[in-house]
């Protein structure tokens, strides 16, 4: 069986994601669309929420891929940092446009339905508080990226940028476990006995936690692949240049 | 065969609206800037050939 190192080798990741992208792009486009249409057309109105219940299908798989994104660039900003991996480096970088997108969607749909169901578009709640902090990291780390002219120099200081914004994915997190006094509910989804939602609602809401996946690891695969090819493109220009 | 939104007609559709909005717009620049690094790339290799 082939070792997980071995993907760390480009020529290696873009064979393999070569044939794997579209599979992965095929199926993010199709369980995506499937999870939203159920959860769009085929769900009924909450009792209390009526229909803006139907938010819930973009704002909860949204905001975990905001956290989750963050939790990947964390792992592969270590690897970078211990192995030294350019591959790891290259798909935190470009993780984060993605990250940053799922958060923005987070921050909307939270908002658009904050207005109605809260009566304010905003509050500084622990939740979204810690989510518009991670937001600005997002913004900090791609901006640290762009601003930096040598990959390795970038990979080290935005690795250590991801280590501290890391504290604000988890607080995202667990902030409303963390600080009762939010607007914010608990988790939408839990593990422990007597969850509050219904089959009716829950079943759409997995498909769209599946197809936010899957649009982040088609998005992951092709810009990761990209960022290998600008890689290398610099290295020709450079070498070129020095000749 | 559109829903019946209520009177949260706009917040509903404005969160669809926007939300995939977004997505589309990301997928839409890493597939432009794909196709435009891939083919930079495939010129400077081309390049490096003929110039042996």
């Amino acid at each position: 069986m082939a070792s997980f190192w071995e993907y760390a080798n480009p020529l290696k990741f873009m064979r393999v994601t070569d044939w794997l992208l579209p599979i992965v792009a095929v199926a993010a486009v199709v369980v995506t669309a499937t999870g939203l249409i159920w959860g769009f057309f085929f769900t009924p109105d909450d009792f209390r929420q009526g229909a803006t219940v139907k938010i819930v299908f973009l704002h909860v798989p949204a905001a975990m891929m905001a956290i989750n994104v963050w939790v990947m660039m964390l792992v592969a900003s270590l690897i970078w940092l211990i192995r030294r991996h350019h591959v790891s480096a290259l798909a935190a970088k470009a993780a984060a446009p993605i990250g940053l997108t799922m958060t923005l969607i987070g921050l909307i749909t939270g908002a658009v339905w904050g207005q109605p169901m809260w009566g304010t578009w905003w509050a500084w709640d622990p939740r979204l508080t810690s989510f518009l902090i991670l937001f600005l990291f997002y913004l900090g780390y791609i901006a640290l990226w762009a601003a930096i002219d040598d990959p390795d120099t970038g990979a080290d200081l935005t690795a250590v940028l991801c280590l501290v914004g890391s504290v604000f994915a988890v607080l995202s997190r667990y902030a409303a476990l963390f600080w009762n006094q939010g607007l914010h509910q608990g988790a939408s989804l839990s593990v422990q006995p007597g969850t509050r939602m219904d089959w009716a609602y829950k079943a759409p809401l997995y498909t769209c936690m599946l197809g936010f996946g899957l649009v982040f690891l088609a998005l992951l695969l092709a810009g990761t692949r990209t960022e290998i090819r600008a890689r290398r493109m610099k290295a020709l220009v450079a070498r070129e240049r020095m000749a | 065969m559109i829903p019946d939104l209520g009177r949260y007609t706009l917040e509903v559709s404005l969160a669809y609206v926007v939300s995939l909005g977004l997505i589309g717009v990301l997928a839409f620049f890493y597939w432009l800037r794909g196709r435009s690094v891939k083919r930079q790339l495939a010129e400077i290799e081309t390049g490096r050939g003929k110039n042996g």
